[in-house]
C-alpha cells in the first residue's frame, strides 16, 4: 500500500471517529487519536518530499474508486504524487500536525474540543484530497471541502453572531470564486474532452491559438479558461475584489487562522496555478491578469495592514498581501518562486499566527495591540518565535552571503523576478512588491513595537479588567494580600511606580508546552527553510521534474538583475523598521498625529478601502430587496391574483351569472327558449 | 413469462391501504410499516436483478383490457432509479407520520400507501392511458392528505394545488388521444419512435408541457408548491418534495423529448429562460423567507429549474445530471423537509425566528442538518453536486449564457441555506422553549440516517445509480440528436503559438557562466 493513501485517509478517519464520538468520550481522546493521526500523516509526509528533494522518487497516481463516468466526462477519485504535491503534502501536515497539538493549550477551557479537532482533522484531509488531486473535478472536491471546513471553524463559537455572520461570508464569497472555478472545468471539458489534468497540461499548448465563443463572444480559448479558473483562485486565495472575507474570518480560534487562514487552505488558489502552470502559459491575457491581481492586492492589503490595531487582522492582511506576492510571481512565469514562497510563508506565517494567539492567551482573550506592550519581559519565549517569524516575513538577511530567514530567500527572489521579466506589468509588480515590502517591515515591526516594547497599556482593556476583577488571572500569580488589593484598585488610584502604571495588576503568563513546543518546531522553519530550500525551489528543474513549468531563462534572468534590485528589499526592509522604531518607540506621538494629517487617507485605509460597505450595498442589500419584490409583488401579487385566485374570482363571479338564469320561474325558461328557437330558426333560413 | 414482480409491488401497499381502512390506529401504523418495507424489499431484488446493458425494458408484464387499452407494465433503467427513490422514501414516511398523524389514522396510511402504488405505476406503465391514469390518480390521496391532515390554511393550498395541476392534466389527455388516433397504438416504447408531423409536435409539446411544467413545478406555475408544502404534513411534504417534482422531469424524459424532439428542440430557448428565471427569482425569493417549509420549497424550484435546463441540452450529461438532480434533490430535500418536521412536532411552528441555537441541545440534529444543508448547497461528496455538476456541464455545450446564470444558483444557494441553518442551529439560545427541546430519539434517527448514507453514497460512487440509466439516456440521446440545438461555444483551433507566454529569449553564452556562479 502507497503511504499517501494512509497520509490522506488517517485524517479523514480520525475526523470520523472523532467527531461520532464527540461527548460520549472524554476529549483527551479526540485529541490523541486526530494529532496522532496528523503526527504519523507528517511523518509519512517527510520522506516522500525528502525523496523528491534527493532526486529518487518518481511521481505515480495511486487509483481508489471511480467517481463519475458521463458519456466522455469520466473522473475517478486518485491521489497524485509529484513534487508539488510533495511540497504541498509537507506543508499541510507538519503545520497541521502543530496546530493539533498547540490547540492542546490553546483549546484547553473549551467546552466543545471534540468537535474542534473533527474540523480540524476534517480540513487537513480535503486539503490533502486537492493536492493530490489528478482531475479537476477532485481538486474542485478538495476546493469545498476546505471551504466547508473553514466556514465550520470560523464560526466555531456559533453563540457568537460575529462569528456566524463571517462563516457565511467566507462561504458564500468563496462560493463566487468557485462560479468561475465551475465554469472554468466546464468551458476546459468541453475543449479539451476531459478534466485529467495530465492530459489537458499535454494538449494545452495545441490549443494557444484557439477561439472560443462565450456569451455571445469570440474570445481566446485559453485566455478564457484560465481567467475562469483564475477566479476561483481569487476567491480562495481572497484576492482583491474576493478577499473580503480573510479579515473577518479571524472570529475563528486563531489556531485555525494559523493552519487554514495562513498557511495552507487560502495557498490552494497559488498552488492551482502553478499545478496548470503549462495550461496559464498558454494564456498571456490570463496571466496578465494574475500578474496584475496579484501585484494590486500584495500593495492594497499592505496599506490596510499598517492601520489596523487587532493584532490577528494585521496578520490576516499580511497573509493577503503576502498571497499577492506569490500571484505574480506564477503571473511573471515565475512558478517555483511562487511555491517557494508558498513554502516559506507556511511556516513563518503559521509562527506569526500562533504567536500571536500565544500573546492572546497571555492577555485574556484581548487582540488589540492598544492595550499590549512591554510584553517581552513577560513571555518571553512567545517573544522569541515572534521575533523569528518577523525576522523571516520582513525578509532579513545579507544579500552578499546569501544567507538569512526565510523570506529573505523567497520573497526576494519574487521581487527580482518581476523586475527581470522585462515587460511593462513586471516592473508594475517590481514596483509594488517593492513598496509592499517596505510596508510589510513597517507594520510587521509595528506589531512588534507595540505589543512587546514600550510600557504596559493593559489596564485599559476590558477583558484583562475582567480576568483581574473575577479571579480569572493565572494560577502563578502568589501576590502577597496587600499587592493583590493594590492590583484590584489599579483604575482607580494611579499606583506611584510607574511601571506598574499600565498592568492593572494583571500578569500574563507563558503558554504551556503544548503551544511553545510548536512556536519552536516552525521558528527553525522560518529561520532555516529558505536556506536549506532555495536552490531546489529556484534553480533545479530536475527537483520539479515538469510538475510546474520551469522557466530555465527566466531563472537565469532573475540572477542577473542588477545590484540596486537585488538590494531593494533590503533597502525598504531596513527603511520600514527604521520607520516603524521612531513611530512607536522612539516618538509615540508620530502615528496619532500621522492619522490626524492624513485624515481622509488614514481613515481609508483604516476601512480598509470601504470594500465591505461597497459590497453590502451593492449585493446584500439589493439581493434582499429583490427577494421581497419578487415575493410580494411577483408571486402574491401577479403570479396568483391572476393566476389560482383570478380564476377562483372568475368562478365565483361567472356561478353569479348563471345563477340569475336559473331562476325557478317558468316564464323565463320559456322567454329563452323562444329566444333560443328564433335564433335557430334565424341561422338555418339565413 | 417471468415473475411479475412490478404487479405484486403495486399489490403489497394496494393490499395494506385496503387493510388500513378497517384497522385501529397502531395496527395501521404497522401495517403500513410493514407494506412499505416489505416493497423497499421487492425494490432492492428489482435492482439488483435489473440486468445493466441488456435489453431496454425488462420486467416486462402485458394483458390486453379492451379497444387496445392494455395493463402493460416494464422499467428501464430511468424508471427502475426513481421507483427505488420511491420505495426508498415510502417507510421513512410512514415513520415520519407514527407519532405526528393522531386522528384517522387508518385513512391517512391508506392514502399513503395508495399513493406509493399510483407512484410505482407512473414510472412502471408502458401504455399511455395507464400511465394517465396513475399520473392523474397521483393527485387524489395528495389532495386528501394535505386537504384533511394539513395545517390550518389547508383548503386553499389543497385547491390551488389541484386547481393548478387539473389544468395541465386536460390539455395532455386531449394530447394523448390524438397521438393514439394518429400513431393507432397506446404501446408508449413503439410511441417513442414514432416521428410525428413537425407541426402536430408542437401542439402536442406545448400540451404535455402544460402538465409536467406544473408538475416540475417551473417558474411562474410554482405558487402552489409553497402553499401545498407549508399546509401539508411532514410526510407529505416529503413525498410531494420526494418524489411528485419528480414526475414533470420524467414526463419530460419518457414523452417530450423522445416523442417530440424538434418541437423539443424549438421550445428549448423557452425553457431555458423560465429555467434562468426561476433559478435567480426562487433563489432571492427564499432568501427573505420566515417560513422552513416555505424556503425549501422555493429551493425546490430553483434545483428543478436546473433540470429542466439540463434536460434541454440534448446531451448525456445533460440528461443524466438532471437525473441525478432529481434523484439527488428527492432524497435531500425529503431529509431537510424531515429536519423541519422533527423540530415542528417538538414546538408546532415553522417560523424560523422561534429557533435558534439548536446546535446546543440537539447536537445530532444538527449534525443531520448540517449535511443535508451542505448536500443541499450542492458540495461535492453529496448527491446534488454530482447532478448539478453534471446537467451544468451538458448545458455548458449549449448556450454558456445560460450555463453562468444557472451556475449563479450554487452561491445563492448557500447564501439561503446557510442563511436557515444560522438562524435555526447557531446563535444564542434566546428561546426557552426550543432550548428545551430533546435531541433525536430513536425513531428520528432511523429516519434520518438511512437518507444520509444514500446522500454520501450518491455523491461519492454515483456509478451504481448512472450505470442503469446510462444506456437509456445514450438511446435518449441518440434519439433527439438530429433535433440537438446550435452551440455558442464553437472552438476553432487555430495556430499555436510559438512560444510561451512569459517566453525571455535565453541570455548570451558569455553572460549565462557568469550567471551560473549565483
Amino acid at each position: 500500500m502507497h503511504p499517501i493513501l494512509l497520509i490522506v485517509f488517517l485524517p479523514l478517519l480520525a475526523a470520523i471517529v472523532a467527531g461520532l464520538t464527540n461527548k460520549a468520550a472524554p476529549s483527551i481522546f479526540a485529541k490523541a487519536v486526530t494529532t496522532g493521526a496528523l503526527f504519523v500523516s507528517a511523518g509519512l509526509s517527510w520522506p516522500i518530499f525528502l525523496g523528491f528533494v534527493g532526486g529518487t522518487a518518481e511521481p505515480t497516481v495511486v487509483p481508489v474508486l471511480t467517481w463519475l463516468h458521463s458519456g466522455t466526462l469520466a473522473f475517478d477519485w486518485a491521489l497524485r504524487v509529484d513534487t508539488l504535491t510533495a511540497v504541498m503534502l509537507v506543508v499541510i501536515t507538519t503545520v497541521s500536525a502543530l496546530v493539533h497539538l498547540y490547540s492542546w493549550g490553546y483549546m484547553e477551557e473549551d467546552p466543545d474540543q471534540q468537535r474542534f479537532f473533527a474540523y480540524l482533522s476534517l480540513f487537513t484531509f480535503a486539503m490533502l484530497m486537492l493536492v493530490t488531486a489528478d482531475n479537476l473535478v477532485q481538486m474542485f472536491f478538495g476546493w469545498e471541502g476546505v471551504g466547508l471546513a473553514s466556514y465550520l471553524l470560523i464560526g466555531f463559537w456559533f453563540k457568537k453572531p460575529s462569528a456566524n455572520a463571517a462563516a457565511i461570508k467566507a462561504f458564500v464569497v468563496n462560493r463566487v470564486g468557485d462560479l468561475g472555478f465551475m465554469m472554468g472545468i466546464f468551458g476546459t471539458y468541453l475543449v479539451f474532452d476531459t478534466v485529467s489534468i495530465p492530459e489537458i497540461l499535454a494538449a494545452a499548448p495545441g490549443m494557444s491559438g484557439a477561439t472560443i465563443g462565450f456569451l455571445g463572444y469570440s474570445v481566446h480559448t485559453m485566455d478564457l479558461l484560465c481567467i475562469l479558473l483564475f477566479i476561483g483562485a481569487m476567491g480562495k486565495s481572497a484576492q482583491l475584489g474576493l478577499h473580503t472575507w480573510l479579515p473577518d474570518a479571524m472570529e475563528g480560534p486563531t489556531p485555525v487562522s494559523a493552519l487554514i487562514h495562513a498557511a495552507t487552505m487560502v495557498t490552494a488558489g497559488v498552488f492551482m496555478v502553478c499545478r496548470l502552470s503549462p495550461m496559464f502559459e498558454t494564456a498571456p491575457v490570463a496571466l496578465s491578469m494574475v500578474t496584475f491581481v496579484g501585484a494590486a492586492t500584495c500593495i492594497f492589503a499592505a496599506t490596510v495592514g499598517t492601520t489596523q490595531w487587532d493584532i490577528k487582522r494585521v496578520i490576516a492582511y499580511s497573509t493577503c498581501s503576502q498571497l499577492g506576492y506569490m500571484f505574480f510571481a506564477a503571473g511573471v512565469g515565475a512558478y517555483g518562486a511562487a511555491m517557494f514562497h508558498l513554502f516559506t510563508h507556511a511556516f513563518f506565517k503559521a509562527l506569526l499566527f500562533l504567536g500571536a494567539g500565544s500573546v492572546i492567551h497571555a492577555m485574556h482573550h484581548e487582540q488589540d495591540m492598544r492595550y499590549y506592550g512591554n510584553l517581552r519581559k513577560h513571555i518571553p519565549l512567545t517573544f522569541w518565535a515572534m521575533m523569528a517569524g518577523t525576522l523571516a516575513i520582513t525578509g532579513v538577511g545579507v544579500v552578499m552571503l546569501h544567507a538569512g530567514f526565510a523570506g529573505f530567500h523567497s520573497k526576494d527572489a519574487i521581487i527580482e523576478v518581476a523586475f527581470a521579466r522585462g515587460t511593462e506589468l513586471g516592473k508594475f509588480a517590481f514596483w509594488m512588491g517593492t513598496l509592499a515590502a517596505l510596508l510589510t517591515s513597517f507594520y510587521s515591526w509595528r506589531l512588534m513595537f507595540l505589543t512587546f516594547w514600550g510600557k504596559p497599556r493593559w489596564a485599559e482593556s476590558e477583558h484583562i479588567q475582567h480576568a483581574v476583577h473575577h479571579g480569572h488571572a493565572e494560577p502563578e500569580h502568589h501576590n502577597p494580600p496587600s499587592q493583590e488589593d493594590a492590583g484590584h484598585d489599579a483604575h482607580h488610584a494611579v499606583p506611584s511606580e510607574d511601571y506598574e502604571a499600565g498592568t492593572a495588576g494583571y500578569h500574563p503568563h507563558e503558554s504551556p508546552l503544548t503551544m511553545l513546543i510548536p512556536l519552536g518546531v516552525l521558528s527553525l522553519g522560518a529561520v532555516f527553510a529558505g536556506f536549506f530550500f532555495n536552490h531546489q525551489f529556484l534553480d533545479s528543474e530536475a527537483f520539479w521534474g515538469g510538475s510546474i513549468y520551469y522557466n530555465e531563462a527566466l531563472v537565469h534572468a532573475m540572477h542577473g538583475v542588477p545590484g540596486p534590485v537585488k538590494y531593494a528589499a533590503t533597502i525598504v526592509m531596513v527603511l520600514g523598521l527604521f520607520v516603524a522604531w521612531y513611530a512607536y518607540i522612539k516618538d509615540t506621538s508620530v502615528p496619532a498625529k500621522t492619522a490626524e494629517q492624513l485624515g481622509p487617507v488614514y481613515r481609508f485605509l483604516y476601512n480598509k478601502w470601504y470594500f465591505d460597505e461597497l459590497y453590502h450595498y451593492l449585493f446584500v442589500v439589493p439581493a434582499f430587496w429583490l427577494g421581497r419584490q419578487f415575493w410580494k409583488l411577483g408571486d402574491i401579487g401577479t403570479i396568483d391574483r391572476f393566476g389560482p385566485n383570478g380564476v377562483a374570482w372568475v368562478v365565483e363571479k361567472g356561478s353569479v351569472g348563471a345563477r340569475k338564469f336559473q331562476t325557478g320561474y317558468l316564464y323565463s325558461y320559456a322567454l329563452v327558449m323562444l329566444l333560443g328557437l328564433v335564433a335557430a330558426i334565424t341561422w338555418v333560413l339565413f | 413469462m417471468e415473475f411479475p414482480i412490478l404487479s405484486l409491488m403495486l399489490a403489497v401497499p394496494l393490499v395494506g391501504a385496503i387493510a388500513c381502512l378497517f384497522l385501529g390506529a397502531q395496527s395501521a401504523r404497522m401495517t403500513a410499516l410493514v407494506a412499505t418495507l416489505a416493497n423497499l424489499a421487492l425494490g432492492i431484488v428489482l435492482w439488483l436483478n435489473y440486468d445493466i446493458g441488456g435489453a431496454q425494458w425488462q420486467f416486462v408484464e402485458r394483458a390486453e383490457i379492451f379497444a387496445g387499452f392494455s395493463y402493460a407494465l416494464g422499467i428501464d433503467g430511468i424508471a427502475l432509479m426513481l421507483i427505488m427513490l420511491s420505495v426508498f422514501l415510502m417507510p421513512i414516511c410512514i415513520l415520519a407520520s407514527w407519532d405526528a398523524i393522531e386522528k384517522r389514522v387508518g385513512e391517512y396510511m391508506s392514502a399513503f400507501l395508495l399513493m406509493e402504488v399510483l407512484m410505482i405505476g407512473v414510472f412502471a406503465a408502458q401504455d399511455m392511458f395507464l400511465f394517465y391514469i396513475f399520473f392523474e390518480a397521483g393527485l387524489i390521496p395528495m389532495y386528501l392528505i394535505i386537504g384533511v391532515w394539513g395545517g390550518d390554511n389547508r383548503i386553499y393550498a389543497s385547491y390551488k394545488f389541484f386547481l393548478y395541476t387539473l389544468l395541465g392534466s386536460v390539455l395532455m389527455l386531449i394530447a394523448m388521444m390524438w397521438m393514439v388516433n394518429e400513431a393507432g397504438t397506446t404501446d408508449i416504447p413503439t410511441l417513442l419512435n414514432y416521428d410525428f408531423d413537425p407541426q402536430a409536435q408542437t401542439w402536442l409539446w406545448l400540451a404535455f408541457f402544460a402538465s409536467f411544467a406544473v408538475k416540475m413545478p417551473m417558474w411562474p406555475v410554482h405558487t402552489w408548491l409553497p402553499d401545498a408544502h407549508v399546509q401539508a404534513p411532514t410526510a407529505g411534504s416529503v413525498i410531494l418534495a420526494g418524489v411528485l417534482l419528480k414526475l414533470g422531469g420524467y414526463g419530460f424524459i419518457r414523452f417530450s423529448l423522445p416523442m417530440f424532439p424538434e418541437a423539443s428542440e424549438q421550445f428549448t430557448w423557452f425553457v431555458f429562460i423560465l429555467s434562468m428565471v426561476a433559478v435567480v427569482y426562487t433563489s432571492l425569493v427564499a432568501l427573505v423567507q420566515h417560513d422552513m417549509k416555505k424556503l425549501i420549497a422555493y429551493s425546490s424550484v430553483a434545483h428543478m429549474a436546473i433540470v429542466t435546463a439540463g434536460l434541454f441540452a440534448f446531451n448525456a450529461q445533460g440528461i443524466e445530471g438532471a437525473m441525478m438532480v432529481m434523484l439527488g434533490h428527492g432524497l435531500v430535500s425529503g431529509a431537510l423537509f424531515l429536519c423541519v418536521g422533527v423540530i415542528y412536532d417538538r414546538l408546532h411552528t415553522r417560523e424560523i425566528a422561534r429557533y435558534g441555537g439548536l446546535s446546543i441541545n440537539m447536537p445530532k440534529y444538527a449534525l443531520f442538518f448540517m449535511l443535508f444543508t451542505m448536500a443541499s448547497v450542492g458540495l461535492p461528496g453529496t448527491s446534488n453536486f454530482v447532478g448539478e455538476f453534471l446537467a451544468l456541464a451538458g448545458l455548458y455545450k449549449v448556450s454558456t449564457l445560460v450555463t453562468l446564470v444557472c451556475t449563479t444558483g450554487i452561491i445563492l444557494g448557500a447564501a439561503y441555506m446557510l442563511y436557515l441553518y444560522r438562524r435555526v442551529a447557531f446563535g444564542e439560545q434566546t428561546n426557552a422553549d426550543a432550548a428545551a427541546m430533546p435531541d433525536l430519539n430513536a425513531r428520528e434517527w432511523a429516519m434520518l440516517a438511512p437518507i444520509a448514507a444514500a446522500v454520501l453514497w450518491m455523491g461519492v460512487y454515483p456509478e451504481s445509480f448512472l450505470a442503469p440509466m446510462r444506456q437509456d439516456i445514450a438511446a435518449l440521446e441518440a434519439r433527439i440528436a438530429r433535433a440537438a440545438p446550435d452551440f455558442d461555444a464553437d472552438n476553432v483551433i487555430g495556430t499555436p503559438r510559438e512560444h510561451n507566454a512569459n517566453y525571455v529569449a535565453p541570455a548570451h553564452g558569455e553572460e549565462h557562466g557568469e550567471e551560473g556562479a549565483h
